[in-house]
């Protein structure tokens, strides 16, 4: 029983690493390290949250959610792509634009109301409730591990499916895959570099964004919070790593690092094992995987070869 | 050339637009500002006040160390770990109670300075902000937050005149550098007698921010603990540590955790109602802390547990006024009305009105301490003496056991 109910936690933990994951595999995917996945989490964060507060409606506030990410990310599109900036400090910034603007329409949002709380309508928190599918979820044991979640754990695992048949087994795929390892080349090629990295850039802050609202809305129970993310963006840019760039890994990786993040409250005290030990335990394990990827020097487990780099044309 | 310019003028235009996001609100917001979560506030609560004289300051018996100051003259400086407006647990109420001390006394607005979102792990941050009050003609100094304790101490040598109060520390120089914290176990006793009347299960969660080496969480832990033992003997606490002052998503998934092991109340040691919130989606129940959490969480919340800093800020203020001022420590509890239960709500226990009101008449008028006699702990050890009641010193330094119905898993 226990168990069951330590691999639920871990699946819900891990679902919004999930969101944040696969949309950074996007960026990465195209060669760029985007490091304001947190940034890109916190406007969908509020954006979902606040439009979803005014309209009552629960595909609206998805769709804003999706649309806040997506807006951080032409902005760093723009600066990386367009304007060559860097990819580290644009990040950053990033991230911490993101963070700083989420929190300062939260708290005018919060001086403007009269209880001095924001919580989402009843009619938006039940939709998001875990619910067990009819007939399946009463099949004991496997109806609670597999078909009892809410709708955002299956939405990201059908992301991550579909994201993967997109890069690995269309010619769509391919060439944005090209792009990555050597924009010069794809560019050659005929592949319109700059328009495939503002379209996955767009679509991976996007699915961000959703993660974003997935923190407000399922973890914080639909009440506003400030720093409603918590960090979980960093994980997410560490589980790329961990994941190998591959967004079905991206899946059990997630569901490993939701695992980590859970394990101290269930596992029993009686194991003399420090709490910051825990804390710790998904970065270690990233750090464990860099050194093992690293060894096993496979090509394709690589960071994509461009990654990091903007791609001047004229300096071809 | 060009795009770089436009890129260089983008970047300058998003950290703008990240400064006013930081900088803004200087003013907390006056009416109802959010009550819920709090920022991390590092250290503060690890706090082991009034070792020396904690003495409530209403014992003061009149004769003041410094000159009385008109009411006119005094400006008051306040210094913020994060922003009222924030919906911070800790900070809101802090300046709540700021307010609170306003409106009795009857200062005008200019006559508070606030300085917000002051770092407490950042002594020169904190010098400059109190500098700042200084310079703009405070005479009395708050600091909220446990790690403004050295720059207080340092200051208060520099500047005899001007007055420090330092929250939820331990030092203090007798004259123009005091402590003051609050006994909020007793408000924590008093919700744990809602809890164990509540539960069917006989199993009662609580989130702690800390484990045993704070004694403040483990004190307030072991107080609910044995509220509830009051009434109900047989009923048991779960025990799950977050392990920080301020984690939305740790929070909900400890008190998951506790829910899914079957405890059907949770409470509390830890800033978001995110507990309560697992509380109310799992249909069971809880008890809040900082602010009354049911707002957040209506079909849950049995009562919350609560401050009322302005007790504090007003009679501190007041004795600066009335020349009354004596440098003496403050630790007050339900009898200055510094800790307080909120209303119960209507989903406790029929008897539970009664048997808190019982309880806090005892604890009132003195007869009941919460921590009296010996009492037995969760290892098998004892801890105090027949007859006798923990002091003070040991209360907010020195409890690092959980009481015997304590279960750490």
């Amino acid at each position: 029983m226990n168990i069951i109910n330590f691999l639920v936690a871990a699946v819900l933990a891990g679902t919004p690493l999930l969101f944040g994951t696969i949309g950074e595999i996007l960026h990465e995917r195209v060669g760029h390290l985007n490091l304001g996945v947190e940034g890109m989490m916190s406007i969908g964060a509020c954006s979902g949250f606040m439009v979803g507060y005014m309209t009552d409606n629960f595909w609206i506030a998805m769709l804003a959610a999706f649309a806040g990410g997506a807006f951080g990310a032409l902005i760093y599109a723009v600066l990386t792509v367009t304007f060559m900036a860097n990819q580290n400090v644009t990040g950053l910034t990033l991230t911490i634009f993101g963070i700083g603007l989420a929190n300062f329409i939260g708290f005018y949002m919060l001086g403007k109301s009269e209880t001095g709380t924001l919580k989402l309508p009843e009619q938006i928190t039940a939709q998001m409730r875990g619910a067990k599918i009819p007939g399946l979820g009463s099949i004991p044991v496997l109806g609670d591990l597999l078909f009892s979640y809410n709708p955002f754990v299956y939405l990201g695992i059908i992301l991550a499916i579909i994201l993967s048949i997109y890069l690995f087994r269309t010619k769509t795929g391919l060439n944005v895959r090209s792009i990555g390892e050597n924009p010069a080349a794809a560019d050659a090629a005929g592949i319109k570099v700059t328009k495939w990295k503002y379209i996955n850039m767009i679509i991976g802050g996007g699915i961000c964004g959703i993660g974003g609202a997935y923190t407000i809305m399922i973890t914080n129970g639909g009440v506003w919070i400030t720093n409603c993310v918590g960090g979980l963006g960093w994980i997410a840019v560490a589980l790329v790593i961990f994941a190998n760039w591959k967004p079905v890994y991206a899946i059990y990786g997630s569901f490993v690092f939701g695992a980590f993040r859970i394990l101290k409250y269930y596992v029993p005290k009686s194991f003399p094992i420090p709490n910051a030990f825990y804390d710790m335990l998904p970065f270690l394990v990233t750090a464990v995987v860099l050194v093992v990827n690293s060894i096993r020097e496979k090509k394709e487990n690589a960071q994509p070869e461009s990654c990091g780099v903007n791609y001047f044309r004229e300096e071809r | 050339m060009k795009k770089k310019v436009l890129g260089v003028l983008l970047c300058v235009a998003m950290t703008a637009a990240m400064m006013t996001g930081c900088g803004s609100k200087e003013e907390p917001a006056a009416n109802e500002a959010p009550a819920a979560s709090e920022a991390p506030e590092t250290a503060d609560e690890t706090a082991a006040p009034a070792q020396e004289s904690a003495a409530p300051a209403d014992a003061a018996a009149g004769e003041g160390i410094f000159k009385a100051i008109p009411k006119e003259e005094i400006k008051v400086g306040v210094i913020h770990i994060t922003d009222p407006a924030e919906g911070s647990g800790y900070t809101y109420t802090h300046d709540l109670g700021i307010q609170g001390m306003q409106k009795t006394i009857g200062l005008e607005d200019s006559q508070i300075i606030r300085k917000n979102k002051i770092p407490d792990t950042d002594p020169t941050a904190t010098e400059n902000a109190i500098r700042e009050c200084i310079e703009e003609g405070c005479n009395v100094i708050f600091a909220t937050s446990f790690n403004y304790m050295d720059t207080c101490e340092k200051l208060a040598a520099e500047y005899p005149d001007i007055i420090f109060s330092h929250g939820t520390g331990y030092k203090s120089n007798g004259t123009n550098f005091n402590n003051y914290f609050g006994r909020i176990y007793q408000s924590r006793y008093l919700s744990g007698i809602a809890a164990g009347l509540k539960t069917e299960s006989n199993k009662i969660g609580y989130v702690a921010a800390m484990d045993k080496e704070n004694t403040e969480v483990t004190g307030g832990l072991d107080a609910f603990a044995m509220g509830i033992y009051s009434v109900n003997p047989d009923a048991e606490v779960y025990v799950k540590v977050t392990n920080s002052w301020y984690d939305p998503e740790g929070e909900k998934q400890a008190a998951e955790a506790l829910i899914a092991k079957g405890c059907d109340v949770i409470g509390q040691h830890c800033d978001t109602p995110n507990p309560q919130l697992a509380a109310e989606e799992a249909g069971v129940w809880g008890v809040g802390y900082n602010s009354d959490m049911s707002k957040d969480a209506p079909d849950a919340v049995l009562c919350s547990v609560m401050w009322d800093w302005s007790k504090y800020y007003t009679t501190a203020v007041q004795s600066v006024i009335d020349g009354t001022w004596t440098g003496e420590n403050y630790y007050g509890g339900m009898k200055e009305g510094l800790v307080t239960l909120s209303e119960l709500s209507g989903l406790n226990d029929p008897e539970a009105k009664a048997k808190i009101e019982e309880a806090e008449a005892k604890m009132l008028d003195g007869s009941f301490n919460v921590f009296d006699g010996v009492i037995e702990t969760n290892d098998g050890s004892t801890v105090g003496t027949e007859g006798g009641t923990l002091d003070d010193a040991t209360i907010t330094g020195d409890i690092h056991w959980y009481f015997k119905n304590v279960v750490e898993e």
